[in-house]
Formats: C-alpha cells, structure tokens, sequence
C-alpha cells in the first residue's frame, strides 16, 4: 500500500523531516496572509478526536481551509459510534470510505499504528495516549529553525513531565536525528521513560537529566505538571513550583534560551514573562498551521 | 545416559529436551496439560544434562509438532529442541528459537491499543534475545523478560 502515514517520530529519517520542514517555509506565506489556494480542492480531511483537542484541531482546520480542502469529524466519542461499542478499526474502515486521509486523537497509545494498518487513506497521529504527538514535533523543529537558524549544535531542555508527556517524547526522538544535545528536566516521578533515554542515547545524542529549570541552554522547552500525577497535592505544589518561569525564573534563565511550550499553559509560565523577546511559544502555536499545511499537502497529493 | 531414564520410549509423539533445569511445571502451562489431557505425558526433572549441568524433558505422546505453542515455550527454553518421534525413533529434531516477532504474549502496557478489544494480535519485535527485549510495534514501549514472563 503506497501511502504516507505520519505515526511517530521515532522512525522518521532525518530526510523525511528536513522534507517537510522545507515544505513547511514554502506554507508559510499561504498561512500567513490566510489567503485560500486550491491544492486539496475537492479532499476531504477526517478529524477523528477521541479526546479533547483545540490547538491541534483547530490548526489542522485552519490548514485544511487555506489548502482549499473540506473537514468531517467529530470531537466527542460520546455522539459517535465509538459509545455504542464500536472497535477503532471498524471506525477507521467505515471513515476511510469518506476521506482522503485521517487526523485521530485517541487516549490509547498505539491506537495511531492500528488505524495506519487498517486504513487505505493515509493517518496522520494528533497524539495517541502517552506515546506520540509527531505534527507538535514538527512544528517544534520548525520554530526552534525560524529562531536559531539551526537545529545542529544546538543544547535544548525538555522539562515538566516527561513520562507521561507525549509531545516530549515525539521531540526527543526528533531532534535525536540532528546534531543536537539534550537535557531532560524533571521530577524524579515524571522522568523520561527510560526506553526513550536508551533509544535516543542509542541514537548518539548526548544525554544529561536534571531537576530544575535554571538552565543556559539554547531552547527551553516547558511542558505542564498536572495534578493528578501525583498521590496529594502538597507533593503536587512542592514538585511543580520548581518548574514554574516567572520574573525571578527568568532572571536565571539563559540571555538567549528561547521558551517554548505546547500549550495550554496552565501557571507554569506566568503572564509578565510573554513580553521577554525569549518567549517564543505563540509564534510556535502559529507554526502549527504552515506545518500541517505542509503534511496534509504531502499525504494527500506528493505537492 | 539412557539407562539413567526411568521412562520408557515413546512410539509416536513429541519429546521437548534440553529444557532448562526447572522450568517444565510452566511449560506444562503452556501445553494445556489439565486432568482432561488424553495424551500420556511424562516429566522428568534435573535429569543430567551437558549443555546446563541438569535439565528437564517432557514427553508426550500422540502429539504432533503443530499442536504446541512453540512460541511460547520458546520465551521460557530457548535453545530447547523438539524431537520428533514415529514409531519409536526420533524421525527430526527441531532447535527451539526466540522469533523475531512474538504474537502469543500480550504488550505489557496495559493501555496499549492492543490489549482494547480490537481484532488484531499483539507484535512484540524482539530486539535483543539475550537478555529478552522487546518493543511493541504499536506503542513503541520497550519492555524486558520479567514484564514478558509476568504476561505469559
């Protein structure tokens, strides 16, 4: 079957990624001036959310619309088949006869791999359980390129919760692939899995784990702490505070170390820090929609 | 060594040697082996072995070679063989190996797609044999002997 499924970034080449992030600057200008072309003109696109989803969603709608294409879906299992019992493959067997390709969001972690199995149309995975969120890599790779000029030699720190944290396991593989080094930050009972630390050291990343935020390197990448992590909330408060960037944080933090996260943020960047030019993550939102633009073109048409 | 044996020669059937010394009661499991079994079995336990010092072996007659989860016993005796027998002689050995993908064992993650009642096996890509790793295909986690063995 000859079709582009994008499940993880684990077993993307380096080829691949550098593709679509060219892909990705050509994009740019259409979404930017949010100007309509017609290169999926008479697609359609499935958006199958089995969990909640409003950036990645939103971003592959709005990437849809200015490519010209049409959007299905449903963003509540609760009014689909899925409450009657319905398997996921017979889902994707039956949504398939409607779409050109597939978005899915599902709360079990494989569930992406399943559908590219038994699907004709290529998927595209919007996060599945705690394993994957390859399209959030990719535009993290884009901006950390749009503002560092490179994504070779450069030092970036995944910190919050990297165990259960899917777009920093999809970001550690991915930049596993370029000549970067990276520093996992955490709590001791959200450190990152440790077949992922083999993997990317496997890889000839170089590796170092820490437990606070006070760093020098290139990119911070913050992601959020949640309570229900963790057995009582005074542990919960006394863990996340750590990893919370407000004015004093900042004052520790690196002159050039770029801020980025995948939003939502709940307190762990506190609103004065979105004035410092080093916090980059509403431009990083944005990149999701040239991005997307660029897979949905590339699974859909090879343009 | 044969006259060490207290158990006589089969005449058709199937007998698993070079078990690692121990390990028969669990590979008992996975045959199936109940008091509604029709077949005679015989265990022998710690019997002297060159490859491990002490080994067991199993055998069971009228079985064919088909008929058992070699797979599985695989897992548990790898580098173990199948003899099999008709009418008395030993008619092909077969070496017991760890396959490149194990379809008999569940992924240990329990929130895996796999182990949701979806219509597919479980593909666990055997990546180091010795020690045992695995990586489900669907998933992407790593898991290690002792997670495969507590799935068994």
């Amino acid at each position: 079957m000859n079709k582009t499924d994008i499940i993880s970034t684990r077993n993307m080449k380096r080829d691949f990624i550098e593709d679509i992030l060219k892909r990705t600057k050509k994009m740019e200008p259409i979404a930017e001036a949010k100007k309509q072309v017609d290169i999926l003109e008479g697609k359609t696109l499935a958006t199958l959310f089995f969990e909640p989803s409003t950036r990645t969603k939103l971003s592959f709608m709005a990437a849809m619309n200015l490519l010209g294409g049409t959007i299905i879906g449903f963003d509540d299992p609760r009014t689909s088949s899925v409450k009657k019992g319905e398997t996921l493959a017979d889902t994707i067997r039956v949504v398939e006869g409607y779409a050109n390709a597939i978005v899915m969001r599902h709360p079990n972690e494989g569930a992406a791999a399943l559908a590219a199995k038994f699907s004709k149309v290529p998927i595209i995975n919007g996060g599945d359980g705690s394993n994957q969120h390859p399209t959030q890599a990719l535009l993290d790779l884009y901006t950390i390129i749009k503002e560092k000029g490179t994504l070779d030699g450069l030092e970036v720190t995944l910190a919050g919760d990297l165990k259960y944290g899917r777009t920093v396991h999809s970001l550690a593989y991915a930049l596993s692939k370029f000549d970067a080094s990276l520093v996992f930050s955490s709590p001791p009972s959200l450190r990152m899995p440790e077949w992922i630390v083999a993997d990317i050291k496997a890889a000839g990343t170089p590796v170092k784990e820490i437990n606070n935020i006070e760093v020098q390197s290139d990119v911070l990448y913050l992601t959020r702490i949640q309570k229900e992590r963790f057995p009582d909330i005074e542990e919960y408060q006394k863990v996340a505070s750590a990893y919370v960037l407000d004015g004093d944080a900042m004052e520790k933090l690196g002159k050039e170390t770029m801020i980025m996260h995948p939003l939502p943020r709940v307190n762990e960047i506190s609103a004065e820090v979105d004035k410092d030019k080093r916090a980059k993550y509403f431009i990083q939102s944005f990149y999701g929609v040239p991005t997307r633009m660029a897979l949905l073109a590339m699974v859909m048409t090879d343009r | 060594m044969g006259e060490e044996l207290k158990v006589k020669k089969i005449e058709n059937g199937i007998v698993l040697d070079h078990l690692p010394c121990g390990t028969a009661p669990d590979i008992m499991k996975i045959l199936g082996v109940d008091d509604e079994t029709k077949e005679t079995i015989s265990i022998l336990m710690n019997v002297p072995s060159s490859m491990y010092k002490k080994k067991d072996i199993i055998k069971i007659e009228g079985k064919e070679f088909e008929d058992i989860m070699v797979d599985k016993i695989a897992l548990l005796a790898p580098g173990a063989t199948v003899n099999i027998i008709k009418d008395f002689a030993v008619i092909e050995k077969r070496k017991i190996r760890i396959p490149d993908v194990i379809d008999v064992v569940k992924c240990p993650n329990p929130s895996c797609i796999t182990n949701q009642k979806e219509p597919i096996k479980p593909k666990l890509l055997v990546e180091f044999t010795k020690p045992l790793k695995v990586r489900c295909f669907y998933c992407e986690r790593v898991f290690s002997e002792q997670d495969v063995m507590e799935k068994m």
